[in-house]
């Protein structure tokens, strides 16, 4: 790739006059040796998998394996259709669908990594309610996806993107931060706009922790998921309208990777620290341990 | 860079929880089954760190042995892979270690198919990524992301000139080379990782060069063919 920045991405889109996409789709092509039409599918064979755990989560009940949590993706988006909402109807709305496939995640459905399980509702959150409210084909969503994917591999390779390494800033934060980017991109804002979103967007993440109740992705993993889409639109509303990171955005992720390296592992998906090891989160761990090792007992 | 393409990033497709659990778990669990070159009669498989505390809730176990029978991340088949596994006659067992591992998420595969035995070792590092760090007693360092062609054959002079050789005349790049080998004048391992997957007549030219006791393939590419495995009469 000739980029392993944010702002070589911006210089890059200005100097070629394209966008985040598909300058991607070139890099990914020319770096895969593979056609630029073949990656396109295989980005758009994601995007179908995107929808259809949407479709799911809002359709069937959901219930995760371990039967801690499921429904909530139905349950808004009923409360959504039934009157107004606080947090108006497009924010309530992705929320929905990233609870939704976030639920479909811990049920073990079929979903993408983006960039991880665990934070795989905040992009398909954001797209696919954003895509049903202005009308886009699914290429223009496709080429928003690469944007994502920019976003996230500059993300990736500076800092982290998994719980374990960072925290959940890593993870959710990540993702907010590429939905950020893309959905600024989608609104035919500048790559440079872009680009602000995600460092506005990764400033509201810092210093968050992973802290999954018995270690599963469920406690507070769809809730995070939901409210990171919230955050995805208005970081990119904020960009949109012109505000800007003060502090550039490859300067905030370089933060993430001090906060994250400096985060004790006990808040680092060990589940040995924060909302996990509350009396509740105890309490539900101790009440899995139990049944799982009953149902071993037996089998 | 850790993250080498945009895939990396926005995928794989698979089934949930946990790209590190689940994922990774099914993605390391198909090269061991690929390093076997056949689905095994008989599985035992040892858990490390997170693995071990928190496979059950992820449903690690689950994904490990859908990697067994050859299915990829994203199988709905996953989530019933301990029926698809008996009635495939497949025995699966786990074990649990508290000893030091390589990562926190790590699995030491024994299998078992008729008189053969092989051993993998390897970590599942985040995002579905994985790491296989031991094929039996041989030290590696692959990621699965490329076709790999491991090679068995004695430690002598010239056999690994040969087979860059003959991947230069087929026009395949090698991206990356790992060689171990248990002595001088041993036995030794060559695993080597592509840009483009071998075909059939650099197989039969790699099989012809003296010294070489078995040829397998490594290739997790959907729709990929499976179970290329090249053994010596």
């Amino acid at each position: 790739m000739r980029f392993t920045h944010l702002h070589e991405i911006s210089a890059l889109c200005a100097e070629e006059s394209t966008t985040i996409g598909r300058l991607m789709i070139q890099e990914q092509a020319q770096e895969t040796n593979t056609p630029e039409e073949e990656i396109f599918r295989q980005m758009s064979d994601y995007y179908q998998v995107m929808k259809e755990a949407v479709h799911r989560g809002q359709t069937q009940d959901t219930v995760s394996r371990s039967g801690l949590t499921g429904g909530d993706g139905k349950r808004l988006a009923e409360y959504l259709r039934a009157g107004e909402t606080c947090s108006g109807d497009a924010s309530a709305l992705a929320m929905a669908y990233a609870l939704s496939v976030s639920e479909v995640n811990a049920s073990m459905g079929r979903i993408v990594a983006t960039p991880t399980a665990g934070s795989c509702g905040v992009i398909p959150g954001v797209f696919i309610s954003a895509q049903e409210r202005f009308g886009w084909d699914d290429k223009h969503m496709v080429h928003g996806l690469f944007a994502a994917g920019a976003i996230g591999y500059v993300i990736a390779n500076n800092s982290f993107i998994s719980g374990a390494e960072g925290g959940c800033q890593a993870e959710i934060g990540s993702a907010i931060g590429m939905a950020a980017g893309a959905m600024v991109e989608l609104r035919g804002g500048t790559p440079e706009q872009a680009l602000h979103a995600v460092g506005l967007a990764l400033k509201n993440t810092l210093g968050l922790i992973c802290d999954p109740v018995a270690g599963l992705v469920e406690i507070p993993c769809i809730v995070r998921n939901g409210l990171g889409a919230v955050t995805a639109l208005a970081a990119a509303d904020m960009a949109l309208a012109g505000v800007r990171s003060a502090i550039p955005s490859d300067e905030v992720i370089d933060v993430m990777l001090e906060v994250g390296s400096a985060m004790p592992s006990k808040h680092r998906e060990t589940a040995k620290g924060g909302l996990a090891q509350t009396p509740t989160g105890k309490r539900l761990t101790e009440s899995l341990t139990r049944n799982a090792s009953t149902k071993k007992n037996k089998s | 860079m850790r993250f080498k393409d945009v895939f990396s990033i926005i995928g794989p497709a698979m089934t949930g929880p946990s790209s590190s659990h689940t994922a990774g778990a099914v993605r390391l669990a198909r090269v061991a089954r690929h390093w076997l070159g056949a689905q095994p009669d008989r599985a035992r498989m040892t858990l490390y760190g997170s693995f071990a505390d928190t496979y059950k809730g992820h449903g690690t176990d689950l994904a490990l042995i859908a990697g067994l029978l050859n299915y990829d991340t994203d199988d709905s088949r996953i989530p019933d892979a301990e029926q698809w596994a008996e009635q495939a006659g497949m025995a699966v067992e786990f074990a649990f270690s508290g000893l030091p591992a390589p990562h926190p998420n790590t699995v030491r595969f024994e299998l078992w198919k008729g008189g053969d035995q092989r051993t993998l070792l390897g970590s599942s590092i985040g995002g579905g990524s994985i790491h296989v760090q031991q094929l039996n007693e041989f030290r590696v360092n692959l990621t699965g992301e490329l076709p790999t062609l491991v090679l068995l054959h004695s430690d002598k002079p010239g056999t690994l000139g040969a087979v860059t050789s003959a991947l230069g005349a087929a026009d395949i790049n090698i991206a990356y080379m790992h060689v171990d080998r248990k002595g001088r004048d041993g036995e030794a391992l060559t695993a080597i990782e592509m840009d483009s997957p071998a075909t059939p007549e650099l197989i039969a030219k790699l099989r012809s060069l003296p010294h070489m006791y078995e040829i397998k393939m490594i290739h997790l590419k959907k729709g990929a063919e499976s179970d290329a495995i090249y053994p010596f009469a």
